[in-house]
């Protein structure tokens, strides 16, 4: 039997892990498939060859696949989602100055997000009075979780993400160096670039991402819709690979095998140490040594983290609107929904997987009322701090 | 036809030769406010001194998303997005991406002002890819010919051959295993190595 052959693209980070895997194993081949992965430098790249068919699927930023879908910053190409990649697998890393600046005015926990925003309400202010630049925050893409995630956290506090600060997108890459230098102050990213701020002594993790949120969609598996429904089989087969793969990364007896394939110089190329530190979920949090675990830093496969839950897709949606990159309409929802698609990712698996305890709304959000994707506009009205839709 | 030379044209890439080679097609076909950057951590505060109206990027500069970012956001500068966003011209688009480069137009650009520059970018990319294509084969030939003489060298001292006998002898076992001479003689190289 001759293989389908298949081009796939992906960003060098962690959270491709199951793809990268699916692949390099031998999980895809054996389903029949015969997959180029082919290594991309932006996000833009990545959602252009995807949209005009140079890639088959891609491994994609969740929220992009639902601004393709809408039209939003480009073409619009209607996008299937059929597995998730990761869930969570961020963290907020700030410059040693910034950090100290935060801890200095703490009005609680350090690992309480709605403390430490209110510490940056602080220092915002302080810097205002003083006639400081304003800060400037990092994160990967307008149409990201990183720039949701970032933007939650602080307008919890009373900052307001537009107006208060300076938020930048950055290369992934670049990010240490401009924390070094001083020209950001924080960023969001994933894995392994806190890890390596920090190792290199210029960044202190102020947060993982799942003290803000207990499920955040973070990486898709990406098709474009029309694909997915020409070529079903293709579809259930590349599922089937990745949820194989996913279940095997997150297998302790499997874990250096893993990170042997990911750190190849053709995969991530970085230091086998970080991604063993990433999938362990334990990470150093502090140029000193400390470090800081949750069970919760990074789902690959675990908890049911690979099934593209619908609530999601409507969760980062409320995100977009609340930032002003989209007008909140029944249709515009609606099409957010259906990006992702459970249907295939049962379908591919033949059944419903049982999966443990999940948050009541899906969520799990440290600040607001349970999400409620009925009612997006109640939802929203109870944010204090919000950016309306310019067109 | 005399191009339209009242525009302004950013080229943001990293590799100086690829932007000359580009830049020069650009001013032969008329457009003379061209301006090119290679530093990247600059790259937002020379966008706002020159205000293009037209930028060109290369796909292999990660800098790619920041431009997005501000096309998304920005109040101070017009309003550039990406190129031919009104989805008429999908084919423009595929080439471009095909030829690794991407262009930002700022809004209200008519498309006919822009196909040439466009055009002459794809071309120009191409050509450049072709090039770098010829040096890279260029290189391995000579890395090739380089690991040939070495391992001729080699038989020629353990089997006291002549250099064609050498040479005939590789030849001769590339055929038979249907591998390349190079490949043949990358094998003598590296087992003489292994028995020093």
């Amino acid at each position: 039997m001759s293989l389908t052959p298949l081009r796939i693209g992906f960003i060098p980070l962690v959270d491709a892990a199951a793809l990268v895997v699916a692949v390099d194993r031998g999980f895809a081949a054996e389903e029949g498939l015969d997959v180029a992965l082919v290594r991309e430098v932006s996000w833009s790249n990545v959602r252009d060859k995807l949209n005009l068919g140079l890639f088959d699927a891609a491994h994609l930023l969740a929220p992009v696949a639902i601004a393709s879908s809408l039209g939003l910053g480009h073409i619009k190409v209607p996008i299937a989602v059929p597995l998730t990649l990761a869930v969570n697998g961020n963290a907020i890393t700030a410059s040693s100055a910034l950090h100290a600046a935060i801890m200095a005015e703490l009005p609680g926990e350090p690992t309480d997000p709605l403390a430490t925003a209110q510490a940056l309400a602080r220092v915002v202010e302080q810097r205002r009075r003083s006639g400081a630049e304003p800060l400037t925050f990092a994160m990967t893409f307008p149409f990201s979780t990183h720039n949701y995630q970032l933007r939650f956290w602080m307008a919890a506090g009373g900052v307001d993400p537009d107006n208060d600060v300076k938020l930048v997108v950055l290369p992934p890459p670049l990010m240490v160096d401009s924390l070094a230098s001083g020209q950001v102050d924080a960023f969001c990213v994933g894995a392994p670039w806190n890890s390596v701020a920090v190792d290199q002594g210029v960044g202190h993790i102020l947060h993982l991402m799942s003290d803000l949120l207990m499920r955040a969609a973070e990486k898709v598996l990406a098709v474009r819709l029309s694909w997915a429904n020409e070529n079903p089989a293709t579809v259930a087969a590349l599922v089937r690979a990745c949820r194989r793969a996913a279940l095997f990364v997150e297998a302790p007896e499997h874990r250096d095998e893993t990170v042997a394939i990911l750190a190849r110089p053709d995969r991530l190329g970085v230091s086998p140490d970080v991604i063993v530190r990433t999938l362990a979920g334990r990470l150093k949090v502090s140029p000193d040594g400390a470090t800081r675990g949750s069970d919760r830093y990074l789902l690959v496969g675990r908890d049911g983290a690979s099934r593209p839950e619908r609530v999601q897709a409507a969760w980062l949606f409320a995100q977009m609107v609340r930032w002003g990159q989209v007008r909140l309409t029944p249709d515009a929802l609606a099409v957010a929904k259906s990006v992702f698609r459970p249907d295939l990712y049962d379908a591919a698996l033949g059944g419903r997987e049982t999966i443990a305890a999940q948050p009541g709304d899906g969520i799990g959000a440290f600040t607001g009322p349970a999400f409620d994707a009925d009612d997006l506009e109640g939802h929203l009205a109870s944010f204090a701090i919000r950016r309306p839709f310019a067109g | 036809m005399a191009a339209d030379s009242s525009f302004k044209i950013l080229i943001v890439d990293e590799s100086p030769i690829r932007a000359a080679i580009l830049e020069e097609g650009l001013r032969e076909a008329g457009f003379t406010a061209v301006s090119h950057v290679s530093e990247m951590r600059s790259l937002l505060a020379r966008i706002y001194a020159i205000d293009p109206d037209v930028i060109l990027i290369d796909l292999e500069n990660p800098s790619r998303d920041v431009l997005e970012q501000m096309f998304q956001v920005s109040r101070v500068v017009r309003r550039p997005i990406a190129m031919f966003v009104d989805q008429s011209d999908s084919a423009s688009i595929q080439a471009s991406v095909d030829a690794g480069v991407s262009a930002y137009v700022v809004d209200g650009l008519r498309k006919e002002r822009i196909k040439p520059v466009l055009d002459l970018c794809i071309s120009r990319f191409n050509a450049f890819a072709r090039l770098q294509d010829e040096l890279d084969r260029t290189r391995s030939a000579l890395e090739e010919r380089k690991v040939i003489d070495r391992a001729k060298g080699i038989l020629m001292k353990l089997k006291q051959l002549t250099e064609e006998e050498a040479y005939v002898l590789m030849r001769s076992t590339a055929m038979r295993e249907k591998k390349k001479i190079a490949d043949i003689a990358q094998s003598i190289v590296t087992a003489a190595e292994v028995l020093k």
